[in-house]
């Protein structure tokens, strides 16, 4: 008993310790790690967020996701649409000492254009990319591109002499088993320096005494400690017994638990990612249905008919414990084109969906398989056994298939399913984006993620006009026209954008950002 | 004894080949690594082209036997999902597994067999009934669920033990170690009383019907009859009997602890190659799959040998009859 009470005793003052010991170093938990230090080598969430605090783009998305300068001061379109310019920042150090000139910028955007650079599709518009002084560089496009700066809040600047003298001119050949330095180690010009790196245990990173932007953020967090905990139940103890002090998704179920326990608290927005599901419109006839000869989902009235069936209002109170906000447009509200007129959901109307479905004919219904995953999206899984329930009123008997991630996606990708569910997410803030990918007839550039087989000539043309259009006013007339029409051909069945929760200790001040990447330069504490 | 050990490690080789090319064979079902590699961004020409690179396209048995054939020079590709040489990654891991395992081995065999060996000797005692009855929750609830209400109790509740996580590590010969620090240690207690819990009750379980039979035999009340001391029956004669089923189970056991650390592992956030290998089956790391099932393949082969040997030393009428 003895013993016992002397091992509490130590372990409260070690927890305390702890409690005490550097007001400023924060210990952030999410469920993945970042899979690497390459900056140019994999185009995925965890991955970027860790490397924002260590590299910096030229210009980045700050906490409400507005963009703002970073390696860049300013920049704009020249007299000929087709260039801009950039200005870069001056005297910018990196964290080894190297100069930051526009050498540097010059290289890492080549870089990340490579072929084996995970960025290069967010860079295909760009035809060279020229240095025109130390401190201003020249990137001329394909043809003029609005958008460019939107497309660039990614991309990471790296030091092109300490590259070189790695070896890592390329982004990292998984295939040619080609190992290097830049995927262990770090030299950027960002907030904080890396300290030392385990795969999947823990990452610490120490404050950048010399940066930039001493005055401009309130960088005061000194010291970082990143461990990815996966499992989601130890993810929230170790918030409630105070081992971490911030984690990201938080599940949904706990989310009153942590609400409610002193000491901490929940930051929640709106994420930048749309829940729907897609129909294979084009084909003749479905594989998976129970119509011969005939595919059901060709007949608009029958997508009308889904359409009203889902009760987007009982899927958020019941499944998403109130953590969503349904939608009638597969766009989350940041994007440029969005509106409340497209954001507005139909009415759930069980009655008219059913004549809807009696005057196309399929009055006593029909069978069809549903492609879910369940380990991707926030609840997919129970999202989906509410639809089926939902159309099965309407007397669509719903087979629901779901799978990991790893195999639905392939699905959708190789045309193999005719009712699927996938989510999107907009890093480029635009409709041109959702297009592009989800409404694009299907080639070898475009349409990669449109499972719907939908394909219209004249809103293809629409759509690549896009890419090269100047006149905002036309350009946004154009988006309009195309929403328009997708809109009403009922082309997919939107449900909902996710809402993001993070938990931290109350004393932290910190907004959720929309792209769930969390900038600690500008985290501050309450005082 | 000598060709014994030829013998065997001849049938390990053909074992190892099996369980590369049943592995192999499933690979295809486990889903598309394309998808995580290349993002969402990827059009329909970049995928086909990184499918080419990598030689996804090629048939199963060729990609199998290229696996193999670079694997007997120790390259076992780079990961997928991390990018580093696999076999780096995995060696980097498997010191976190091993001391996790070689621990709640440890708490496993000493406690099942000090239980054990109590159970059977006071058979209907109010304590030893209390001990059995309770040992059945080490069997059947589900070890993910021992992890969470571990944590709960003793990390959210009390306190006391960290919840995620191998704490500080020391160096020892190059490797890092977890177990020879106080951080360490304390990080080990919950995630090593999970893994080891249901070979705790199955050991004692074992022990305790092994020597409930040898007290019964003619030797034991034999023994009794000469006048020997209680103690010197049970721990001298008795015990002893019971130690050669007890090793084959113990051995396989904990060759099972150490491969199939994956649940408590992913419970605890322990950064071992069940971690690794879970993470793997959801990104479709193909390289880092297929050497970790080797790797599983080679540590089930080592053990039965180990466990083969063992039983020479302890029953000394097996090498008897091998003369």
């Amino acid at each position: 008993m003895k013993t016992m009470l002397k091992l509490t005793a130590a372990s409260v003052a070690l927890c305390a310790g702890i409690g005490m010991a550097n007001a400023e170093t924060l210990r952030w938990a999410r469920a993945g790690d970042s899979l690497t230090l390459d900056p140019h080598a994999q185009n995925e969430g965890p991955t970027h967020a860790l490397a924002h605090q260590m590299y910096e783009p030229l210009l980045q998305r700050d906490m409400s996701a507005q963009i703002i300068p970073a390696l860049a001061t300013s920049w704009a379109p020249t007299d000929d649409p087709k260039v801009w310019e950039f200005k870069l920042r001056e005297g910018v150090k990196f964290h080894g000492g190297e100069d930051f000139t526009a050498d540097d910028v010059v290289f890492s955007l080549k870089r990340a254009m490579m072929p084996t650079s995970a960025m290069k599709e967010l860079l295909n518009s760009i035809a060279d990319v020229r240095k025109v002084d130390d401190n201003t560089v020249h990137i001329e496009t394909k043809g003029p591109n609005p958008l460019l700066p939107n497309n660039l809040t990614n991309l990471f600047i790296m030091d092109s002499d300490w590259t070189v003298s790695n070896g890592c001119e390329a982004p990292q050949d998984i295939a040619n088993g080609g190992d290097n330095p830049c995927v262990r180690s770090v030299n950027g010009t960002g907030a904080y320096v890396l300290e030392s790196r385990k795969q999947d245990s823990q990452t610490i990173l120490k404050q950048n005494e010399n940066y930039w932007g001493k005055g401009e953020f309130p960088l005061e967090v000194t010291e970082i400690i990143y461990t990815p905990i996966q499992e989601s139940a130890t993810r929230v103890s170790a918030l409630l017994s105070g081992e971490v002090d911030l984690i990201q998704d938080v599940p949904v179920q706990d989310l009153a638990r942590v609400a409610e326990t002193d000491g901490l608290a929940l930051s929640t927005a709106p994420q930048n990612r749309t829940i729907f599901f897609g129909m294979n419109v084009g084909d003749a006839d479905l594989g998976s249905d129970t119509v011969d000869g005939k595919n059901p989902l060709a007949d608009q009235r029958v997508r009308e008919a889904m359409n009203i069936a889902i009760n987007r209002d009982a899927i958020k109170k019941v499944v998403m414990r109130d953590q969503s906000a349904p939608t009638g447009v597969i766009m989350p509200p940041f994007v440029n084109g969005w509106t409340e007129e497209l954001d507005a959901y139909p009415a759930y109307d069980v009655a008219k969906a059913k004549s809807l479905m009696e005057e196309a004919g399929y009055g006593d219904g029909f069978g069809l398989t549903l492609n879910c995953p369940n380990d991707r999206y926030i609840n997919d899984e129970a999202i989906c056994q509410a639809a089926v329930g939902m159309l099965g009123q309407i007397g669509i008997k719903v087979n629901l298939d779901a799978k990991p991630k790893a195999q639905h996606f392939p699905l959708i990708k190789n045309k193999e399913t005719d009712f699927y569910m996938l989510g999107w997410g907009v890093p480029t803030f635009d409709s041109e984006y959702i297009f592009n990918y989800l409404t694009h007839t299907t080639t070898d550039k475009l349409g990669s993620w449109n499972g719907t087989r939908f394909s219209n000539a004249d809103i293809d043309s629409k759509i690549e006009s896009l890419a090269s259009e100047t006149d905002i006013e036309v350009r946004n007339q154009t988006i309009s026209d195309i929403w328009n029409t997708v809109q009403a051909e009922t082309i997919y069945l939107p449900i909902h954008n996710q809402v993001l929760n993070w938990g931290m200790k109350d004393a932290i001040n910190f907004p959720v950002q929309p792209e769930d990447q969390p900038h600690f330069k500008f985290m501050s504490f309450k005082k | 004894m000598l060709a014994f050990i030829i013998r065997r490690l001849g049938q390990a080789l053909l074992v190892l080949m099996a369980v590369g090319f049943v592995s192999f064979s499933m690979f295809k079902f486990m889903g598309d690594p394309l998808e995580n590699m290349l993002g969402q961004e990827a059009t329909v020409a970049d995928r086909a082209e990184l499918e080419e690179r990598l030689g996804l396209n090629d048939p199963i048995i060729v990609q199998y036997f290229d696996f193999f054939e670079r694997a007997l020079r120790g390259d076992f590709g780079v990961s997928y999902r991390v990018g580093l040489p696999v076999g780096e990654v995995i060696l980097d891991r498997l010191p976190a597994t091993l001391e996790l395992a070689f621990l709640s081995g440890v708490f496993a065999i000493s406690l099942g067999f000090v239980l054990g060996v109590y159970t059977a000797i006071k058979r209907d005692g109010f304590l030893a009934n209390f001990i059995m009855t309770t040992s059945l929750i080490g069997v059947s609830l589900p070890t993910f669920l021992i992890g969470v209400f571990l944590i709960w109790a003793f990390s959210v509740n009390l306190g006391w033990l960290p919840s995620f996580g191998r704490g500080e590590t020391r160096s020892v010969f190059g490797v890092d170690l977890a177990i020879f620090t106080w951080d360490g240690l304390r990080s080990m207690i919950l995630p090593a009383v999970t893994l080891g819990l249901y070979q705790m009750t199955l050991i004692m379980r074992l022990v305790r019907s092994e020597m409930l039979e040898v007290l019964r035999t003619d030797y034991i009340r034999f023994a009794r009859a000469r006048g020997l001391s209680q103690r010197t029956v049970n721990f001298g004669h008795a015990m002893k009997n019971t130690l050669v089923p007890v090793i084959t189970v113990t051995g396989l056991q904990f060759g099972s602890i150490v491969a199939f650390a994956i649940i408590t592992e992913s419970v605890f956030q322990w950064p071992g190659v069940g971690l690794l290998f879970i993470n793997a089956v959801s990104f479709v790391d193909i390289p880092v799959m297929s050497a970790y099932l080797l790797l599983v393949g080679v540590i089930f082969v080592t053990i039965n040998l180990i466990v083969d040997l063992l039983y020479f030393t302890i029953d000394p009428r097996l090498s008897v009859s091998s003369n």
